[in-house]
């Protein structure tokens, strides 16, 4: 009995390991079962995550409700917690950082892939990618040093002078405020901008733009008119990128910003930010209440990248279809 | 000669093997504002009994008093007491002990004004409601005779990040002012009514420092070893007491009379003539029951050294020590821990 079922365990279902071995051997399938193991565990963190968020502001989750996010009381001492001022305060100076690194990080971005030499190109990116490097706690230092007393003698007075007539520039000129963590932001957003958009328009085939030059477009035109737009969704990309750490950031906000949670219209006035008050007041949060509440803050920054990322998707999509180019 | 050498490396064998059994390990965590002085100590006393090691994580108040109750830690640190609340949740009873003293001193830069400035406490309580103002406001120049003070908006600094200064701070202005106790209270972070936060106490002096006519309160301790300028303040005696560490060990001493047994006692507004009002005790919390009796022994040992020898490595770096009533009282708490 013993021997006949051995001699047909060992005849017939050879072919398999065999071939689940000469499958390894060639590395396809270990290669998959990693990749997916790597793949999957960044949704499983991403899970825990939200769990333990989600776990640990019951709390005040169960005591504010949704006027958690649309009061804007911050009191440690009585317990009343809101988020609105934290929710604005991070998309203004998100807002405020774009608008100057996303023309500023194309603009170099062109200059770099398409009319620099190549040489200068090269050693220029070299000291774009130092700069994303530098830890956010210096560019918070210089900000307070340096950056906010020219904010408050010069930028400021000449800003509320020429467009003093818009409610953004208006009131008393402090230095520190939403513009001043803006323009640091900015500054540390703007390297990736460029070293990513670089990348993805030097990645454009080159019969592309030659196709353009012989159809007699000029240097210029052939860039603008075909070699951007091709590029379109990996510049999309790097903003996206760039936003994503300006949401995020926290050092260098929390010492620029003047850290008091008011809604103002003008960007002088001071602010605060989620990264930032979580920060701040994590490691001195004595009451429970007021940890699940900075918990929350975590939750509701957690939703806001969501929602902007999820929308982002959209434009990309929405702007795919409309062009005729895919990347 | 071959026989002395494996004699010799026999016995630093044993030696080293009884050194790693007589290990001690302790975990410790807690406030920021003591970590210099506490990793002194602790470093000091590794060197007395070198098989006596003791981790310092300095993580805040809030997260050692957190620790503590989890049990996570051998003992924690905070620079505000335990409340009621919390000691309820506590498995078992938790002990307050005193280590040093700091206090907050107010900074500020008006321009053209050299003199050193007196603040009453109506004053500190006023600027920080945002009632007054302006620097030439009555409150302010009645104590300051023959200062030219200017009609400036007085821009007020506070700390953006929980800490115990500014628990000491808002503890001080809810003794003096009832309308501060009644609207904004006393705590590690508080909803202020007016003024700009600054991180820590450099992030508080980088905005005094680059914004005319501010006024903030920092640690004593930066201001003493940054030489930072600061003012007088009206102590309840009715003096104008300039901080130092003479001062803030004045108030522990006016305080110490009506200690309450558990430690729990705030010091500002403290009676005594040269006491500085703005001072408070930072703590130790140590469990009343630690099972294991080697640790148990250590901890009590080294709050022994702390409260006698350790005292001399304060001032030095520029902590007021613990008055010596004090220490007597804290010494009988000892034998509370078993």
């Amino acid at each position: 009995m013993a021997t006949p079922a051995s001699v047909v365990e060992r005849a017939a279902p050879p072919s398999a390991p065999r071939a689940l071995l000469r499958r390894l051997r060639h590395g396809d399938e270990i290669a998959h079962l990693l990749t997916l193991i790597f793949a999957s565990s960044i949704i499983l963190i991403t899970s825990v995550i939200v769990y333990e968020l989600w776990i640990n502001s019951h709390l005040t989750r169960l005591k504010f409700g949704w006027h958690f996010f649309f009061t804007s009381t911050w009191d440690p001492v009585f317990e009343q917690f809101g988020a609105l001022p934290f929710i604005y305060g991070t998309l203004v100076t998100s807002a405020v950082a774009l608008f100057i690194a996303v023309p500023l990080g194309i603009g170099a971005a062109i200059f770099l892939a398409e009319l620099a030499p190549p040489k200068l190109s090269d050693s220029i990116a070299f000291v774009i990618d130092l700069l994303a490097a530098v830890p956010s706690v210096i560019y918070g230092l210089l900000g307070i040093f340096v950056l906010v007393p020219v904010m408050r003698t010069t930028i400021e007075p000449a800003l509320k002078k020429t467009l003093g007539f818009l409610p953004l520039f208006q009131g008393p000129m402090y230095g520190v405020g939403f513009l001043t963590a803006g323009v640091v932001l900015a500054v540390m957003i703007v390297p990736f901008i460029i070293s990513v958009s670089r990348e993805v328009l030097l990645a454009v085939p080159g019969d592309q733009r030659e196709a353009a030059l012989a159809l007699g477009a000029t240097r210029w035109e052939a860039t603008w008119k075909v070699v951007v737009p091709f590029a379109k969704t990996g510049i999309m990309g790097s903003i996206f990128l760039a936003l994503a750490r300006a949401l995020g950031e926290t050092m260098a906000v929390t010492m620029v910003i003047g850290n008091d949670p008011k809604i103002s219209a003008s960007l002088f006035a001071p602010g605060y930010t989620i990264a930032s008050v979580i920060a701040n007041e994590f490691s001195e949060a004595t009451a429970d209440v007021y940890l699940h509440a900075l918990v929350e803050l975590g939750l509701v920054l957690f939703l806001l990248t969501f929602i902007l990322n999820g929308l982002a998707r959209l434009l990309i999509l929405a702007t795919t279809q409309r062009g005729s180019v895919h990347a | 000669m071959k026989k002395t050498l494996l004699v010799a490396l026999l016995l630093l064998f044993v030696g080293s093997l009884h050194a790693q059994s007589g290990q001690v390990l302790l975990n410790a965590a807690g406030a920021t504002f003591p970590y210099p002085i506490y990793s002194k100590w602790f470093d000091e006393y590794h060197k007395l009994h070198p098989n006596i090691q003791i981790n310092y994580a300095s993580v805040g108040s809030g997260a050692g008093i957190r620790q503590v109750l989890a049990g996570t830690v051998d003992f924690g640190a905070s620079d505000g007491p335990m409340s009621d609340e919390q000691l309820a949740q506590a498995k078992m009873k938790i002990l307050h002990f005193p280590t040093v003293l700091g206090a907050a001193v107010p900074s500020y830069n008006i321009p053209g004004v050299n003199a050193e400035l007196n603040f009453t406490p109506q004053a500190l309580a006023g600027i920080y409601l945002g009632t007054i103002t302006k620097w030439n406001d009555p409150a302010i120049t009645s104590a300051n005779p023959g200062v030219n003070l200017p009609g400036n908006d007085i821009l007020v600094v506070h700390r953006s990040d929980g800490s115990g200064t500014t628990y000491i701070w808002t503890d001080y202005l809810s003794k003096v002012s009832d309308a501060w106790k009644n609207k904004v209270g006393r705590n590690t972070s508080v909803n202020w009514p007016t003024g700009l936060g600054g991180k820590g106490n450099e992030g508080v002096t980088g905005l005094i420092q680059q914004t005319p006519n501010s006024i903030g309160y920092v640690e004593l301790i930066y201001a003493l070893q940054n030489h930072l300028p600061y003012g007088k303040v009206k102590n309840a005696a009715g003096t104008f007491v300039k901080a130092d560490l003479a001062g803030v060990s004045a108030a522990a001493a006016g305080a110490a009379k009506d200690m309450p047994a558990d430690f729990r006692v705030s010091i500002t507004n403290a009676p005594g003539k040269t006491a500085y009002p703005i001072s408070s005790f930072t703590w130790l919390l140590i469990p009343t029951q630690i099972q294991d009796a080697t640790k148990r022994e250590v901890i009590k040992g080294f709050l022994h050294w702390m409260m006698t020898d350790g005292q001399n490595f304060a001032e030095g770096l520029s902590y007021a020590r613990l008055p010596r009533p004090v220490v007597e009282k804290e010494t009988k708490a000892i034998s509370l821990i078993q």
